[in-house]
């Protein structure tokens, strides 16, 4: 390793340390301005009486301003809870709106500041150890010592980096008031785009692209001379940015519906939800666009473009879970599990899953046509489970938790419903395949372990036969490792696309089926 | 001829040998199977060895199969070094002195690393690169060295070579030929390879030869001298000069009772007919250890030691064991594939390092040095007769069809761009070999041309 390169490498986790540890710094003193600009016009009254004891009292660390604030919303509610007076208890969650404009440490007031001393300068970091990266050394496979080294290999930096992200997952999405400080980091820049204060989404989706950008730029290193990796991951680069990242914002400051356009459902699961159709139908021309698109998106447009070019015309190309697994992933998609019995799990539970929210969402749009006759709130319920289980622990916290522990494609090949829709049309109706050249495989295996969605490419490469797989995303790296030319992922005619009994070419004796 | 529950024993785990047992026990329910080795619990890849030195795999990841299947279909592993085998009583011996009885022998032992009888080829440091056991070898042999030397210019030596300069071990890697693997390539690819191994700091001394091999005095090696008298210190000595049938444990031990019909017959090899049959009843070898009495085609050798005609022989055996009407082996268009640190070289049918009159040859290089394309073709009758390619994937299935069916030379070259097997949105060079054929000829032969819509659909037709 270059100085420069170890120089990055101390600056990036200075960066993520100090990321890390930032949330218990600063100071919280809650008013009652700040509760009656945070809190619904409704509760303003009973709110400001509640948290009452709090004002005006410093407190020097966010958990106990929490907990204090936790403490008296909760045995107001509880009382109202245990006199059965359900209309009157406040469901509402104010906690991370509280804490956050409560918060009078050095952050609030130098927010670029601490932006530029955590995530900036991790990003800084990152490049200087990215981009010296293979320099001086012949285009090729750089996969020396992978298996060697401790983060790519579940050894103990790979764990620790896993629990990092879990924790962080965790907090993200079921305890986001313990990072205000992180958020209001973000808040300018979020005011620029949206007009809109950030919140922990914003946060979220701002270190998601720049994840994204940057890992995508090691891509550019590591498979240097490889124009498919290098114009695919261009692309998944452009979409998180433009699509997923910018966009949105912008619509929003147009007072427009947050959408991003690139998302399909089912993976955006509550697309078809009340407060989704209402926001679009409500916002005019382009609000109908939004419903239309996202309709013809997936009646029409995953069938036929996965028909011509396969499911990885989304998978590895357009969608931001796949961006990411693509580029801050790639480090570890040697973790996959290519086992027949973790292929056998996969097949239940991503289908599963594609049940799940297909049942959802036909019960929701079944309830909406019916004026909420049908099941009235019922439907609610379903969706948190959903959104608990599947939109939040399966695809963010096992999904990107778990990387560096079971490769970067969990929630893509275990969960995804809108990877299990795209497949069946691959694995059915699609030209797409991964062609064997004839008998050239040498069984070496470096394109079963370098598949991230856990094939055993391998076992059919070596029968001469041709990879037609429905969880197939069409990274093109088992093409890109296999060092005897032996697969190709192509677009061609469907007649000879399945050859279940192939002949391996080059003995005349017999006609071997293997 | 096949009887049932009959007792199949093979030797040798590798790609031969397994190929032979799944073959039969897709054909033959009934019989028992077992493979013998005593080099893993498991059939792996034998040429991903070089993946785990350089950590792009794990063991594990070079198994082919999964450890349950060779239960499920029931085909029996054992672990267990043959010292002997009692022809005669049709039983094996192991070197625990345990023994096992067979109805059938297959013998796939495979090969061993070449020595030559140099001074010090037995010092501690010195070694060859072929088994599961050699690599556990070199682990140990290359840890905290500073200087390696490889001796042998082949396929294994440029291996071994990128084997160690991934882990930043500095090389000197002697070719005693002028050009690299010069018996096989012509000269201007054999060049090429010349320039990437120095493009890759590996300090390449072609016309070189080893002199001896120095040891110190715990029976280290810590130098070796060149025949011109050149002394090159180093830990690790690899020797690289080929490999001969591992069948010393046959030669070695003739037993005491030894009639002539009972004593294997060998050469190099294991003397084998077309069908794979040694010269005893029910025995046979397959593989890199057997020798074919007549080659089983005219460009070919009587020992094959490349891991598809491993398979291949595994394939013929296995269906002349299952079968009532055996058939000979009878290779087809020869190919082969190989790796040289980053350039990947394909090759189809018949491509000799030098040819007669009767040929002639197209030879395009890239700019950059590093992609390269050569036809052989009859000067008489314009047929393909074979082609090398470097850094340029092709479709093995267009050109076994090519040449078997002897296309015409410019055919080929004018469809180049529908044989080609690279990746998507990589650079395609087949308009730049025809123009050079065209400007060579005086011609003007046109690629055949593809619509914009059969190009965004990727349709080959």
């Amino acid at each position: 390793m270059k100085t420069i390169q170890k120089i990055g490498l101390v600056i990036f986790v200075f960066g993520l340390v100090l990321f890390t540890f930032l949330p218990f710094f600063g100071t919280y003193q809650l008013e009652k301005e700040t509760v009656e600009t945070n809190v619904k016009e409704i509760h303003t009254d009973k709110m400001v009486e509640v948290l009452s004891p709090m004002f005006g009292k410093t407190y020097s660390s966010n958990f106990a301003f929490i907990s204090d604030f936790k403490s008296y919303f909760n045995t107001y509610n509880d009382g109202l809870k245990a006199n059965q007076e359900w209309d009157k208890v406040i469901w509402d969650n104010y906690a991370f709106a509280l804490t956050k404009a409560s918060a009078t440490g050095p952050v609030s007031e130098n927010p670029f500041l601490f932006l530029g001393i955590t995530v900036l300068i991790g990003v800084f970091g990152a490049l200087l150890y990215i981009l010296p990266l293979y320099r001086g050394q012949t285009e090729g496979i750089k996969n020396d010592g992978i298996f060697f080294s401790s983060m790519k290999s579940k050894g103990l930096l790979g764990m620790i980096t896993g629990a990092w992200l879990i924790l962080f997952y965790i907090v993200l999405y079921w305890f986001p008031e313990y990072i205000t400080n992180l958020v209001l980091m973000v808040d300018p820049i979020s005011m620029a785009l949206s007009g809109n204060p950030a919140s922990q989404w914003f946060l979220y989706g701002f270190i998601y692209t720049l994840a994204i950008i940057v890992m995508g730029i090691r891509m550019f290193r590591k498979y240097r001379g490889n124009a498919y990796q290098t114009i695919r991951t261009t692309s998944v680069m452009f979409f998180q940015l433009a699509f997923a990242f910018l966009l949105p914002e912008i619509l929003v400051l147009m007072n427009m519906p947050w959408h991003d356009f690139k998302n399909i459902w089912p993976l955006d699961y509550s697309f078809f939800y009340e407060y989704r159709i209402d926001g679009m139908i409500s916002s005019g021309a382009l609000g109908m666009f939004m419903l239309i698109w996202g309709i013809i998106l997936i009646v029409v447009g995953v069938p036929l473009f996965t028909y011509f070019y396969g499911k990885r015309w989304y998978c590895s190309w357009v969608c931001g879970c796949g961006g990411l697994a693509e580029t801050l992933g790639d480090p570890y998609r040697q973790l996959s599990d290519k086992s027949v019995k973790a292929w056998k799990i996969e097949r239940y539970l991503i289908h599963g899953v594609l049940v799940f929210a297909v049942l959802m969402t036909g019960l929701t749009i079944a309830n909406y046509f019916s004026g909420f006759e049908l099941l009235g709130q019922a439907t609610d319920q379903l969706h948190s489970i959903y959104g608990f289980a599947i939109g939040s622990a399966f695809a963010g916290v096992i999904g990107t938790g778990f990387y560096p522990l079971m490769g970067n494609r969990v929630w893509c090949r275990f969960g995804c419903p809108l990877a299990a829709y795209l497949g069946l049309v691959q694995r059915f109706k699609s030209r797409f395949r991964i062609t064997t050249n004839g008998g050239q495989c040498i069984s070496c295996g470096n394109c079963s372990t370098y598949c991230e969605m856990g094939i055993d490419v391998r076992w059919y490469a070596q029968r001469g036969q041709n990879i037609v797989r429905s969880s197939c995303v069409g990274c093109g790296v088992c093409s890109a490792v296999c060092p005897r030319g032996v697969l190709k992922l192509e677009n061609g005619d469907e007649e000879g696309r399945i050859n279940e009994m192939p002949i391996i070419i080059g003995n005349n004796s017999i006609t071997v089926k293997a | 001829m096949s009887k049932a529950n009959r007792n199949i024993v093979i030797i040798g785990n590798g790609i031969s040998g397994v190929t032979c047992a799944r073959h039969i026990r897709k054909k033959d329910e009934s019989a028992q199977i077992t493979i013998i080795s005593g080099e893993t619990d498991h059939f792996f890849s034998r040429t991903a060895l070089m993946y785990i030195y350089m950590g792009h795999m794990k063991y594990e990841h070079t198994k082919p199969y999964e450890d349950w299947f060779w239960n499920k279909n029931r085909i029996n592993l054992k672990r267990a070094w043959v010292e002997k085998i009692d022809f005669e009583v049709k039983a094996l011996i192991f070197s625990n002195k345990e023994s096992m009885t067979y109805d059938v022998l297959v013998l796939a032992t495979g090969s061993k690393p070449n020595k030559f009888g140099w001074p010090g080829q037995d010092l501690k440091g010195v070694q060859g690169m072929y088994s599961y056991q050699d690599l556990e070898l070199m682990e140990s042999n290359t840890k905290d060295i500073s200087k390696a030397v490889i001796v042998g210019g082949g396929l294994i030596g440029i291996e071994m070579a990128e084997m160690l300069n991934s882990r930043k071990i500095p090389v000197t890697f002697l070719v005693r030929e002028k050009n690299f693997w010069d018996n096989i390539l012509p000269l201007e690819e054999s060049k090429m390879i010349n320039r990437h191994i120095l493009e890759h700091h590996i300090d390449l001394r072609l016309e070189t030869e080893l002199g001896e091999i120095i040891g110190d005095a715990s029976g280290k090696v810590k130098a070796i001298t060149t025949k011109t008298g050149e002394k090159i210190d180093c830990q690790f000595v690899g020797l690289t000069v080929g490999v001969s049938p591992n069948i010393e444990f046959l030669r070695t031990k003739p037993l005491e009772s030894s009639e002539n019909n009972k004593t294997i017959q060998t050469n190099r090899g294991i003397i084998v007919d077309r069908f794979f049959k040694t010269n005893i009843p029910d025995v046979y070898a397959i593989g890199d250890c057997a020798e074919f009495q007549e080659t089983p085609a005219a460009d070919r050798k009587n020992i094959e030691q490349v891991w598809y005609t491993g398979r291949m022989h595994g394939e013929t055996l296995a269906f002349n064991l299952t079968s009532d009407k055996p058939v000979p082996y009878q290779p087809g268009v020869w190919f082969n594939s190989a790796k040289f640190l980053d350039i990947e070289y394909q090759t189809y049918g018949f491509v000799p390092p030098v040819w007669t009159e009767e040929y002639e040859s197209l030879y395009w290089e890239d700019d950059g040095g590093k992609i390269a394309i050569r036809f052989l073709y009859g000067k008489s009758d314009m047929k393909i007769k074979g082609v090398n390619a470097f850094g340029w994937r092709l479709r093995h299935d267009y050109f076994d069809k090519a040449i078997s069916e002897g296309w015409m030379f410019e055919k080929v070259l004018t469809h180049l761009n529908k044989a080609s097997f690279n990746p998507e949105f990589f650079k395609s060079h087949h308009k730049a070999v025809l123009d050079q054929y065209n400007k060579q000829k005086g011609k003007s032969l046109k690629v055949h041309k593809m619509s914009f819509i059969q190009k965004l659909i990727g349709s080959r037709a």
